[in-house]
């Protein structure tokens, strides 16, 4: 199964990854290889089959809804590479 | 007149004792430590960083990078994490802390926990201390390499694919895949948060449950979390009524090494010796679908775990004339190779007019494995087979192509789809290096994986001290 070079680049976008020219070429080589790979998975007759997101059978888990200390601001600050008063700060969108 | 500690064989159960009898020191236990540190990790790089005079009253504990430690750089193995410094502790940090277990340092990883090898740690591999050309194995080879050349006791790793069992089977420790919930994964930097389970590794099957016991439980701040049966430290005892189901798909994999195979073999001889009953069984889809469906699920959820790196709230930050500029400029500079590939698998897997095809089809599969294993657990108890089909490899060996890289993890794979505790223990040496045999159980099966554990490791007798260190 390869994939095309525009299929990377579009998988990137949507990763928001930025890629130098020589990793969009070993990326399509080593995704190409390692989807027919995974693609194996396609062999099997799932048709009655359930999917399984979670490997406990546990279908609610409530807490009782009451405050607890959290973090200050300064805290949540703390590793911030641009911090702006109580915001935080990035390039203009 | 203080006694000489050899960490390389000290156990923690050990050291606790020499603790409580007043024959050594608190700060005397550290600083032997701290010396094997001095002697042997220029040589190994098992940590990547080290704690000054840690609090607490009791034995040292080394921690894998995944694991936040309020004050203590948390790196996760990445350039993205470099200068992180946790404002809170995680919950299996915070349970050793209340223990009183003293945190020497945090140990060298994967990137994100993304690999078999500790090569793909950003700040350098780490290295075997029976063979330093060669690999601890991965993720966690950081924490392996570390109990097993004897600079800490015992250490906590995490488990998503493999990464506690695998590197215990290469560097020769007992290490502990726990039953998916029974630890806290609070504070854990996510990998895929389905399979993602810290654990423990340690030089005895002992300390192993000691530690579990130590880091398991319900834990509020994490929701998948519940209540888990008491730890018993197993005694001596045989294995009578103990039923013992063999795989042939993992026994019999391709590419097994004939001495993994032999010593593999000698141990479940012993089983029966001991009264296990044992016979063949078959996994007839988990072992060759397993991988796949694994590399479809770990990847996809990674890719939205890690879509928080964005430059913004903490980690890395490069610059960008706009916002969407700099994101993708901190996440080209912040990740390695290994990361960016699985992240792009996963953003694929779950993209518009895929999702079914891969990422649905691996969540049925998922459900096949789990059934697969659901029916062994009827007629037996443990499935034991090899964790690896081979011993530690050389470094490099498989750096290049990550499809070889991936294999590695094939028997490792399908218990952990399912959710089942795994325990990984040394059965003998193949040409010199250590052999990992794997105790599977059904969910929650932990105690009988120790009994076991603990009765296999009497008689086989393997000696944990690296040879070229003993």
């Amino acid at each position: 199964m390869a994939i095309e070079r525009d299929e990377v680049l579009h998988v990137a976008r949507l990763a928001r990854l930025e890629l130098t020219d020589d990793e969009v070429s070993r990326f399509q080589e080593q995704l190409s290889a390692i989807l027919e790979a995974v693609s194996k998975v396609s062999e099997l007759d799932l048709a009655d089959v359930p999917p399984t997101a979670h490997p406990l059978e546990i279908a609610n888990a409530w807490a009782e809804d009451v405050p607890r200390p959290c973090l200050t601001l300064d805290e949540a600050f703390a590793n911030a590479p641009d911090r702006r008063d109580d915001h935080f700060g990035s390039p203009p969108a | 007149m203080t006694p000489p500690v050899d960490t390389l064989r000290l156990t923690a159960e050990e050291a606790n004792d020499l603790l409580r009898r007043g024959e050594v020191s608190s700060d005397e236990l550290l600083d032997a430590y701290r010396a094997a540190i001095d002697a042997r990790d220029g040589e190994l790089h098992a940590f990547l960083t080290l704690v000054d005079d840690p609090a607490g009253a009791g034995i040292p504990i080394a921690l894998k990078d995944v694991i936040s430690t309020k004050g203590v750089r948390t790196t996760a193995g990445s350039r993205i994490l470099e200068s992180y410094v946790p404002v809170f502790d995680s919950t299996v940090a915070a349970r050793c802390k209340a223990r009183g277990l003293r945190v020497l340092g945090k140990t060298n990883t994967d990137e994100f926990a993304m690999g078999s090898s500790t090569e793909n740690s950003a700040f350098g591999p780490s290295r075997n201390p029976w063979d330093p050309a060669r690999v601890p194995g991965g993720s966690g080879g950081g924490s392996a390499a570390a109990v097993s050349a004897g600079m800490a006791p015992w250490a906590l790793g995490s488990d998503t694919g493999g990464s506690v069992k695998l590197p215990s089977a290469f560097c020769g420790n007992v290490g502990l895949r726990p039953t998916y919930g029974t630890v806290s994964r609070y504070g854990i930097v996510a990998f895929a948060s389905s399979l993602d389970q810290v654990g423990p590794v340690a030089k005895t099957v002992r300390d192993c449950a000691l530690l579990y016991s130590v880091i398991s439980g319900r834990d509020e701040n994490d929701s998948t979390t519940v209540d888990v049966p008491e730890v018993e430290l197993p005694e001596d005892g045989d294995l009578r009524g103990v039923r013992i189901g063999l795989p042939r798909q993992l026994n019999e994999v391709e590419g097994i090494e004939p001495g993994v195979k032999a010593a593999v073999g000698a141990a479940v001889r012993a089983a029966e010796e001991l009264g296990a009953s044992v016979d063949t069984c078959e996994l007839p889809l988990s072992v060759d679908y397993g991988l796949p469906c694994y590399y479809l699920i770990a990847p996809a959820e990674a890719s939205a775990n890690l879509a928080r790196y964005d430059g913004v709230r903490y980690g890395l930050r490069s610059p960008g004339e706009t916002f969407g500029e700099m994101v993708m400029a901190t996440r080209h500079d912040g990740f390695g190779d290994e990361v960016k590939r699985r992240i792009m698998l996963g953003t694929y897997a779950l993209s518009s007019g895929y999702y079914d095809a891969y990422y649905g089809t691996a969540q049925k599969v998922r459900t096949v494995i789990k059934r697969e294993h659901d029916a062994l657990f009827e007629r037996f108890d443990v499935l034991v087979s090899p964790t690896c089909a081979t011993t530690a490899f050389p470094v490099g060996a498989k750096a290049q192509d990550p499809l070889a890289m991936y294999l590695t993890d094939v028997l490792t794979i399908p218990s952990n789809m399912a959710g089942l505790p795994g325990l990984s223990i040394p059965c003998g040496l193949s040409d010199g290096l250590p052999v990992g045999l794997q105790l599977v159980g059904p969910q929650f099966a932990e105690n009988t994986l120790f009994r076991v554990g603990h009765a296999l490791e009497r008689a086989i007798g393997f000696d944990y001290v690296p040879e070229r260190l003993r």
